[in-house]
């Protein structure tokens, strides 16, 4: 069985794992959340409430536990979070079709510019052990150890509050254009995007190039990297193609593993610029108790940081030949 | 007292600094509220006191509804530290149980056990820890404690199952198992010890995950609104507009020690890191090591070539995982 099709079992089994906690963390909860949520939102319809209980149980759920789940399981395959409560009747799936694309673009591009920058130093960095880069590592991982949303305060406070240079918060200016495919739209969603990405950036550069760093280093002293300077091969050379290439696989792995804890962190700091993706969404669906709504927000980012895992798994077996050499010898 | 006195010795200067660091602030947390000069609830009536700037009697001045910061800050910080410790104590014995488990059981326990720590890594914990929270009807310090602990074991298990595994295989182990040693005393006497600098950096991993992920979710709002902790503090300063009203003493310094807390932490985990492995300190240093104890333990055993003899349940279970590709053998041999 290729590698790929053992991973991609894998993620399915954390897509079960993820899905069957949602279900269950409702049900197993003390109190009667769909009872609180009917007695907060009077003007639900009947429709909806039987909605909320094939998402949340309660009283009002029909059957067996068995057959509830059974019946949660079709919602969910078929994307159907049921409808909004706090924004009555907007289903959810619209809620997070409106937000997705904004937090995906963000923060995915930024992760992206992030590793391949810490990647990077972190070869420099290993390579010219106990150099200038190597030693303002300790000041680097200052920046990493603040919370994203801090450093996401504090920008707003200097750029956008007392330099003016960026706009403050949003994705785009609301009073100057509309969503589209336009040059106006589209510079204005860059112009309002470049604090928060580059708060992302400089948040996680650090994890990165400790890492890619620390296996560069174990990877230097190995013998084939010391033939090939022996060689005489130009110091690029043995860096890029020696070295790098070899530590890259363990730094790979990490990045699949790490990708939670990022996304997280962005979400969080989405909330600092009123930025209209995901994150927002969840603080909102958090202060106003809207459990459906955090319910699907749970199983979206879940399925995205699965995705990404996946295609982290494919780049591994594009880079490294030696998974490829096994698959063929298999 | 002499074998303390020797490794902080070698200490790493980085590491120093950062057990200086959190030492600060584990006094703070200690003495902080005994000390602080006002209840940090009490919002003072005088109108020139709302929002004030840093002043001699208000020493990081005051916010909208005129409470003192300073002392908002100083009860915060053990808030904040009793909370990240007691995590890391549960989370770590968490991980040290199932690692330990699930290494010495072997079989198809070790890769059912492993399959459930890579699930429980690969699933993004925030989302998740929000709608637990999210869902409890009391968001108090202990059923944040509980929480955090309950997702915050599976990157320790699989560190220290990979290191423990290693251990088994060695020579003083199978002695100990020759001589009739039972399990537990093998695993209390003669692996645990070889596993106590993995364990610190765990434990430091772990306090700096349950820091973040609190004040996280303070600042989303779920916690006891009426305590303060340094995630508190930022919520009312964030949902209280001092950002915009430019009141920087209100918001800075809870981060700044949340950021300080951090760097200590990590200050300390490439401190042991570096104890462990000589390699990864810079040359100039190296000579410091020779003539002293080096510690038997490798930092980074997650990476290690494992040649763990698998049944073949075990074996297929395992192939599942992205570790597989790093054997030396095909995982599953001939399957």
């Amino acid at each position: 069985m290729p590698f790929i099709v053992r991973r991609l079992a894998f993620y399915f089994v954390a897509a079960w794992v993820a899905i069957t906690l949602n279900f269950f963390i409702p049900r197993a909860m003390p109190g009667n959340p769909v009872q609180s949520i009917i007695a907060k939102f009077p003007n639900l319809t009947p429709d909806a409430e039987k909605a909320l209980a094939v998402m949340l149980g309660g009283t009002l759920a029909k059957g067996s536990l068995w057959s509830q789940y059974v019946t949660y399981l079709g919602h969910v395959f078929t994307f159907n979070f049921g409808t909004d409560i706090a924004n009555f009747p907007t289903p959810v799936t619209t809620l997070l079709q409106q937000s997705i694309p904004w937090t995906l673009t963000l923060v995915g591009v930024a992760t992206i510019i992030a590793f391949v920058l810490g990647t990077g130093l972190g070869i420099l960095a290993g390579w010219r052990h106990g150099g200038w880069l190597d030693r303002s590592l300790p000041g680097l991982m200052f920046l990493q150890a603040i919370p994203y949303f801090f450093l996401a305060l504090v920008l707003v406070d200097v750029v956008a509050v007392e330099l003016h240079w960026l706009p403050a918060g949003q994705g785009f200016n609301g009073a100057t254009t509309t969503p589209g495919w336009h040059w106006a739209f589209i510079g204005s969603a860059i112009q309002h995007a470049i604090l928060p990405a580059f708060t992302i950036v400089i948040t996680s550069v650090a994890g990165w190039m400790l890492q890619m760093r620390n296996v560069m280093i174990t990877t230097i002293g190995e013998d084939y990297v010391v033939a090939a300077q022996a060689k005489g091969l130009p110091s690029r050379r043995v860096i890029y193609t020696y070295a790098a290439r070899n530590a890259l696989l363990p730094q790979l792995q990490g990045f699949g593993l790490a990708l939670g804890f990022v996304i997280s962190g962005a979400l969080v700091m989405e909330i600092v610029f009123a930025y209209p993706g995901i994150g927002l969404l969840l603080l909102n669906a958090v202060s106003s108790d809207d459990f459906p709504l955090m319910q699907a927000i749970f199983l979206v980012i879940t399925f995205a940081v699965l995705i990404a895992n996946l295609i982290v798994d494919l780049i591994i077996v594009f880079f490294d030949p030696r998974v490829r050499a096994r698959e063929v010898g298999r | 007292m002499r074998a303390v006195a020797n490794v902080w010795r070698n200490l790493p200067l980085k590491a120093k600094i950062g057990v200086w660091l959190f030492g600060f602030f584990v006094l703070a947390a200690i003495i902080g509220p005994e000390v602080a000069p006002y209840d940090p609830s009490y919002a003072n009536p005088d109108p020139a006191l709302l929002q004030a700037h840093p002043s001699a009697q208000h020493l990081l001045g005051t916010t909208q509804t005129g409470q003192d910061v300073l002392s908002q800050l100083l009860v915060g910080i053990r808030m904040t530290m009793e909370l990240a410790l007691l995590v890391g104590v549960i989370a770590t014995a968490l991980s040290v149980i199932v690692g330990v488990t699930s290494a010495f059981l072997g079989g198809v326990w070790d890769e059912v056990l492993s399959l459930l720590s890579n699930v429980f890594l690969v699933i993004p914990a925030l989302p998740l820890l929000i709608l637990l929270l999210g869902y409890l009807p009391g968001k108090g310090q202990l059923s944040t404690i509980l929480v955090l602990s309950f997702l915050g074991w599976p990157w320790g298990a699989r560190v220290i199952r990979a290191q423990t595994l290693m251990i088994r295989n060695r020579d003083f182990v199978a002695a100990a198992r020759e001589s009739g040693e039972k399990s537990w005393r093998i695993i209390a006497l003669d692996i645990i010890p070889n596993e106590i600098s993995l364990i610190a950096a765990s434990f430091v991993n772990t306090v700096l995950y349950a820091i973040g992920a609190s004040v996280a979710l303070a600042f989303v709002g779920l916690s006891d609104l009426n305590t303060w902790s340094l995630g508190t503090i930022l919520y009312w300063a964030q949902s209280q507009q001092a950002l915009q009203l430019g009141a920087w003493w209100w918001f800075a310094p809870p981060g700044l020690a949340v950021a300080l807390i951090g760097t200590s932490l990590v200050l300390l985990n490439t401190g042991i890191d570096e104890l462990g492995s000589p390699r990864l300190r810079a040359s100039r240093g190296a000579a410091k090591i020779a003539g002293h104890r080096i510690w038997p333990t490798d930092p980074t055993p997650v990476y290690a070539q494992l040649t763990a003899s698998r049944s073949r349940v075990g074996a297929f279970l395992h192939s599942f995982s992205r570790g597989s590709l790093l054997d030396e053998t095909p995982a599953g041999g001939e399957l």
